[in-house]
């Protein structure tokens, strides 16, 4: 058996999420080959050839594969495919979006975002916005899955040294064109990966009150997340968002702010470790999985947790 | 210019979903059905793009048991014209709904087909760009903008990192994130109007697709229970369990 991981990356970095996928791989026995495709790409190739567990790199690079358009890239995956067993992505966006459509050409059922590996085909997945879980098998020949990757650890970005192999592209399709992104700046870290998590909600009442939970993050070492009620309302930018159909995400803390907790947000945080929440409204669901819930008006209790947490020397990890 | 928009009976999203003792499935029996959210934004954007006079057809199609009918009424009292209905009993799975609808677009010739990024029963996120590539065809997904000018698509989509904008040639397809539109509310009118569209009925056979699973389910289970529900009564207090107690801090 062999596995080809797709990297997720931005012609610059290799990205954790593709760590988890090396992990996700690993545990369905063989060696794992790590696929790079853009442009200008060699240090995310060689960040790839240090991963732990990874047995080699194969990099395509040209124009047409720089922005890592699905009608370009999937083709290459499909041709790739027939030296492999599975076929593995992060279910980042760009999984999720390229994935399935090279599935389409090897007439495969994908297994989409998994959370945990039983046998080399045997998956667990969730559904209903992971009020259920259900164990599938495939009985595909080559298996395309993409990987839930907070259930994954990270694999070690250091101390593998794989080899680096340089393929072709398949060409431009000549069906699409990548127009531009308007990619949020931000000095804090990611919300996927980072260790603690503090998420406004409609509560917040604005964009600018964020601000207050921006000072707790910076003291934390925090991301800023939010609910889909609060980014429909305006106050933040969409990829905060936390839930079904945001991001997910499971820290070691996850801290909800004038948060209610409606199932689709629950859906995105239920698996963080210890879940904190402040809300003035002690019936809101989201008291039902938090760990310690304090029923209080945010905008008194956010300023005295910054100043808690100073009066305590707390700082972030 | 030509639109299909598939759409899909699930459960209800304000429904609590239970998973059957037996760990077959979940339990379907009784409980509230309605169209994904995600394919009623699709419906709502196709409609808009006839009343613009960019399209000129808007063609709901669904898969599935007698009853998707329903929604596929619900299709076209929001301003679809017509409705196809696959009629199918258990499971489907999306690389053959994908199949079926391929064979559909060669039969009605669109120009579109505007889907629902991702459905939310089996929360797969698959239907659209598999379509995509068994067509051969641009896709566009997850969006929160679509612009059409002159037989050229631009759409900006929703991506971990922020927006992205893509530019597709037609033929295409596109699946449609949350933020697209906000999805109307038909009117008793255009209820009753709607009971005299046709639902032409067809089943996979008919479209020459084979469904046997290629998925095999051996289990449907309840997530583990969160402990949750104890309270602190003080800032002091929840920092003082978040750093001592928990050690998370």
């Amino acid at each position: 058996m062999a596995i080809l991981v797709y990297a997720d990356h931005n012609n610059q970095e290799l990205s954790s999420a593709t760590l988890n996928a090396v992990t996700a791989a690993g545990q369905m026995g063989g060696d794992v080959t790590v696929l790079v495709v853009g442009q200008g790409c060699d240090a995310v190739a060689q960040a790839a050839a240090k991963v732990q567990g990874v047995a080699k790199v194969l990099v395509a690079q040209d124009a047409s594969l720089k922005d890592q358009l699905p009608e370009n890239v999937a083709p290459l995956i499909a041709k790739l495919a027939a030296n492999f067993s599975h076929v593995v992505a992060p279910a980042t966006t760009t999984g999720k979006n390229i994935m399935p459509r090279a599935a389409a050409l090897l007439d495969t059922q994908q297994v989409s975002d998994i959370t945990a590996v039983e046998s080399a085909d045997t998956f667990i997945r969730p559904i209903y916005a992971g009020n259920a879980l259900v164990t599938v098998q495939s009985t595909d020949a080559i298996k395309l899955i993409t990987v839930r990757t907070t259930t994954f650890a990270p694999a070690e970005a250091e101390g593998g040294s794989a080899s680096v192999e340089t393929i072709e592209g398949t060409g431009d399709a000549g069906l699409s064109t990548f127009e531009g992104a308007a990619l949020s700046e931000n000095e804090r870290p990611e919300l996927t990966t980072a260790r603690v998590v503090i998420s406004g909600g409609r509560g917040m009442q604005s964009g600018d009150n964020f601000k207050m939970l921006e000072e707790v993050a910076d003291i934390l070492g925090a991301a800023v997340g939010a609910s889909r009620a609060a980014v429909d309302a305006g106050y933040v930018p969409n990829d905060y968002q936390v839930g079904q159909t945001g991001k997910v995400v499971a820290p070691e803390l996850y801290i909800a702010v004038g948060i209610s907790g409606a199932i689709q947000h629950l859906a995105g945080m239920k698996d963080s470790k210890v879940i904190a929440c402040i809300n003035k409204d002690e019936e809101a669901p989201i008291f039902q999985v938090a760990d310690f819930g304090l029923v209080a008006d945010l905008f008194t209790a956010v300023p005295e947790l910054k100043g808690e947490l100073e009066k305590q020397g707390i700082q972030a990890r | 210019m030509k639109v299909l928009v598939p759409v899909k009976r699930v459960i209800d999203y304000n429904v609590k979903v239970r998973v059957k003792a037996d760990q077959s499935g979940v339990d379907l029996a009784n409980v509230k059905m309605s169209m994904n959210p995600f394919d009623e934004i699709a419906v709502e954007e196709a409609v808009r793009l006839k009343e613009a006079g960019t399209a000129t057809e808007v063609i709901a199609i669904s898969m599935g048991p007698e009853q998707s009918q329903e929604t596929l009424r619900t299709a076209l009292a929001m301003g679809a014209d017509r409705a196809i209905h696959v009629v199918h009993d258990g499971e489907l799975e999306p690389l053959m709904v994908a199949k079926m609808l391929a064979k559909i677009v060669s039969e009605e010739t669109p120009d579109l087909v505007v889907l629902g990024k991702q459905a939310i029963d089996d929360d797969a996120n698959q239907t659209g760009q598999l379509l995509a590539g068994l067509l051969g065809w641009g896709q566009g997904t997850f969006i929160s903008k679509l612009k059409i000018e002159g037989g050229a698509i631009s759409v900006t989509r929703e991506v971990d990192g922020g927006l992205e904008k893509v530019g597709l040639k037609l033929p295409a397809i596109l699946t449609v994130d949350l933020r697209l539109n906000e999805p109307r509310y038909a009117s008793l009118p255009n209820i009753m109007k709607a009971r005299k569209k046709e639902i032409a009925k067809k089943t996979p056979a008919d479209l020459g697709v084979d469904t046997t699973p290629r998925l095999k389910t051996l289990k449907v289970a309840e997530p583990p229970k969160r402990q949750g529900g104890k309270k602190v009564g003080s800032i002091a207090e929840l920092v003082d369990k978040l750093h001592n107690e928990a050690g998370v801090i």
